[in-house]
């Protein structure tokens, strides 16, 4: 996500380090530095101003000139200076004691609005809310279709009829929504321009006319200087509640996030992080803050990592699995259901994006899940009696194996020797010190735990 | 609050217009003001031009006024316009003659990331060739968005072209086979490929784009004759790299600068121009068919110094 700026601030921040001492003209070459990063990361040309200025200023507040270690004081100064930037904490959507609930997404032609609204409504479906969509683009051609395909997906249910009247749209789909038990709905409008006099009026009229709980206003990441103007305007015609940060899986930028928060002061709640449906994740503006800085998401892993465990690893599987360790059976059908886990968690891309430094080394490209769906089409092609007695396996069933998932015989043997690998790994566990050897290696504390 | 209140002032005169400030006559100068300057880099930055190039645009400018001198103020004008459409590639590959082809069928491909409005450019293109006289026919290779086919198929019927599409889900490469095809078969003048949407960091979708441009070549070794890279002008800097990215993929021949009709100025295509050699075909100025103009650097340098 902010690779670059996490990886351009991590150079000017060693540079800085390695200053015993400072002179003001250090700060100030330092300074351009950082407002040159900010800058090509489309952090608003004003809002660097303002911020670079604040930094110094409380850097040289903190007699920052005469201290033993300049360069902490300087970090620090613009680490908190981030965190403020970006809002404290983490924001919850509101609700309202009506019902529905109504929730208006609005913002420019493509900043990903209908997407946005079907990720939202699948994202409150699974907290126990009884959401609807109410389709009220009546102007981009079959934006309409769009969210009704949306909607089959995730079977949420769609109002919209052909009266091309979006406030008439809407308030049919409150009496919609009352007549069927829906506790919440979710307005699609059509994508506008700021300065667009009549599509303005028309919002505000929905505004007025369905009295939201929530008015979402959602933007592009890769959005450049003009995102500050846009969210201005927005703002001053709706005063909106919070802003969905799109398109998130692409790479280095996030300039506008910051800009948004700073001229406005609405906090971000949502971030969108790919084209699927449940790619939708809360925003959490100091783990962003601290990821800018090249500090890593481990938070978001961990908890992710968490979150599955009460619905996805049932305790008998558990348990089976840790008699099998304790007998040395660990088979491949074993390894086949950890496969099947770690997948649970999301793609390899998102899951290595939170472990800090891994970032700047992956560079925004993306990590190929192929090699794991290449294993697991190999296990899946072995017989029962070969995944529990792999030592059976020899050349004739091997040619067979490779055959029967798509590979070669070379990727079949080297499943079965990362198969081996494993159960020798599972052996040194045994052993006792073992593990804390492994976590050293990992780079982990000993006795580290993920609970 | 402090800093958003004065956040809020600033925005308000980021656009005044740059040449008020120095409007007083001068003599034979041959250095410029450093409010002129502070203020330029202001309406740089602030349209998304970006740090190196205007850093590089001042330092040119500089360098000329000391050689070239100026007397009044408009003399400096012409010498910053001047700098400015430099910046785009001038002969090869701008457009001289507009919707006119030379091949037959002449294959443009439209890509781009997701939202910045190629299916509206391409509905636009159909319309303009369709008005020269030529027959034309849509490949709707966007085959994974949601309603992406019948959002096409209502620009089809606004140009009046006709449209080659499969269910959602199918293979894009196959809807290009067939478009390629029918098109040879049918004797079409125009082909126009629409593509799904996809961020440049996908390596997969990257992957299915060189696909698809194998597939065109296959069949037209000349072709794609146009490959349009779309561009919102609301971007940022990070429009930089998805030109560098999908040129990896396809060479590009053009971009298309869209939706130049809200308060966003497009700076970037500025660098993309400067640094990768690509020029600016068209731009795309509203939600209307007819929406659609030739890009001319001129006025393009006029709305970015004088808004």
């Amino acid at each position: 996500m902010f690779e670059d700026l996490s990886s351009k601030f991590d150079k000017v921040f060693k540079f800085i380090k390695g200053k015993g001492k400072v002179s003001e003209a250090t700060i100030d070459e330092f300074l351009r530095e950082v407002r040159r990063i900010m800058l090509d990361a489309d952090v608003n040309y004003k809002v660097v101003k303002q911020f670079v200025d604040d930094v110094k200023q409380k850097a040289l507040e903190k007699n920052v000139i005469r201290s033993i270690n300049p360069g902490k004081i300087v970090i620090d100064t613009i680490t908190a200076e981030l965190v403020r930037l970006m809002g404290e904490k983490k924001t919850d959507i509101k609700f309202s004691n009506d019902v529905p609930s109504v929730i208006m997404m609005v913002g420019l032609q493509g900043s990903g609005k209908t997407t946005f609204s079907g990720k939202l409504a699948k994202y409150l479906k699974s907290r126990g809310k009884n959401p609807a969509l109410a389709a009220c683009d009546v102007y981009r051609p079959a934006a309409i279709d769009q969210l009704k395909t949306l909607g089959e997906q995730i079977d949420v249910a769609v109002y919209s009829d052909d009266s091309k009247d979006p406030v008439k749209i809407a308030l049919a789909a409150v009496e919609f929504c009352k007549l069927n038990y829906k506790d919440t709905l979710i307005v699609d409008t059509a994508g506008r321009l700021a300065i667009d006099e009549e599509m303005m009026r028309e919002v505000e009229q929905l505004k007025s006319k369905l009295n939201p709980a929530e008015i979402l206003f959602v933007v592009d990441s890769m959005t450049g200087q003009d995102a500050v103007n846009t969210a201005k305007e927005f703002h001053d015609r709706l005063d909106f509640d919070g802003v969905i940060l799109t398109k998130l899986d692409g790479d280095s930028r996030g300039g506008a996030a910051l800009s948004i928060r700073a001229v406005v002061d609405k906090p971000v709640k949502f971030v969108g992080v790919g084209e699927k449906l449940d790619a939708i994740e809360p925003f959490y503006p100091d783990r962003m803050a601290s990821r800018i800085l090249g500090r890593g998401d481990i938070q978001s892993l961990v908890e992710k990592a968490a979150t599955m465990l009460p619905e996805e690893l049932d305790e008998k599987k558990i348990a089976k699995l840790e008699e099998k360790f304790k007998g040395n059976k660990f088979d491949f059908g074993d390894f086949l259901d950890q496969l099947q886990q770690i997948k649970k968690m999301g793609s390899l891309s998102s899951l290595m994006g939170m472990i800090p430094g891994v970032d700047r080394i992956m560079k925004g490209k993306e990590i190929d899940d192929k090699p794991l769906r290449q294993v697991e089409a190999v296990i899946n092609s072995m017989t029962l009696k070969e995944r529990t007695n792999p030592d059976i396996i020899n050349g004739a069933r091997r040619k067979r194996i490779a055959g029967g998932s798509g590979t070669s015989i070379q990727d079949v043997n080297r499943v079965i020797k990362q198969f081996y690998d494993m159960q020798k790994m599972i052996k040194t566990f045994k052993k006792g010190r073992g593990m804390n050897n492994m976590l050293r290696n990992m780079g982990l504390p000993p006795n580290f735990s993920l609970k | 609050m402090g800093l958003f209140d004065k956040l809020k002032q600033g925005l308000k005169k980021t656009h005044e217009n740059i040449f008020n400030k120095i409007d007083k006559l001068v003599n034979a100068k041959s250095d410029i003001d450093d409010d002129f300057l502070d203020n330029l880099e202001e309406i740089l930055l602030s349209s998304d031009v970006g740090v190196n190039t205007t850093e590089k645009i001042i330092k040119n400018l500089k360098e000329r006024v000391k050689e070239e001198k100026y007397e009044r103020t408009d003399q400096l004008q012409a010498i910053l316009r001047d700098e400015l459409k430099k910046a785009f590639v001038s002969g090869n590959g701008e457009v001289k003659e507009p919707f006119k082809v030379d091949k037959k069928p002449y294959v443009i491909i439209v890509i781009g990331v997701n939202g910045v409005g190629k299916t509206t450019s391409i509905g636009k293109l159909a319309y303009n060739y369709k008005n020269a006289g030529y027959s034309v026919l849509i490949g709707a290779a966007d085959t994974f968005r949601a309603a992406a086919n019948e959002q096409l198929e209502t620009w089809a019927k606004r140009s009046g072209t006709e449209i080659i599409q499969l269910s959602q889900g199918s293979d894009p490469s196959a809807v290009v086979y067939n478009t390629i095809q029918s098109g040879i078969a049918k004797g079409y003048d125009v082909v126009i490929i629409d593509t799904a949407g996809r961020l440049h960091t996908k390596v997969n979708l990257m992957e299915e784009l060189s696909k698809i441009n194998r597939v065109i070549q296959k069949q037209l070794p000349d072709a794609p004759h146009e490959v349009l890279l779309v561009l919102d002008a609301t971007t940022g800097q990070n429009g930089m790299t998805q030109a560098r990215e999908f040129s990896n993929s396809i060479p590009l021949t053009g971009l298309v600068l869209t939706k130049l009709d809200g308060t966003a100025k497009g700076g970037i295509v500025l660098k993309i121009s400067s640094e990768m050699k690509i020029p600016v075909k068209y731009i795309g100025v509203g939600e209307q068919i007819d929406d659609l103009q030739v890009f001319d650097k001129e006025s393009f340098v006029h709305a970015l110094l004088e808004d």
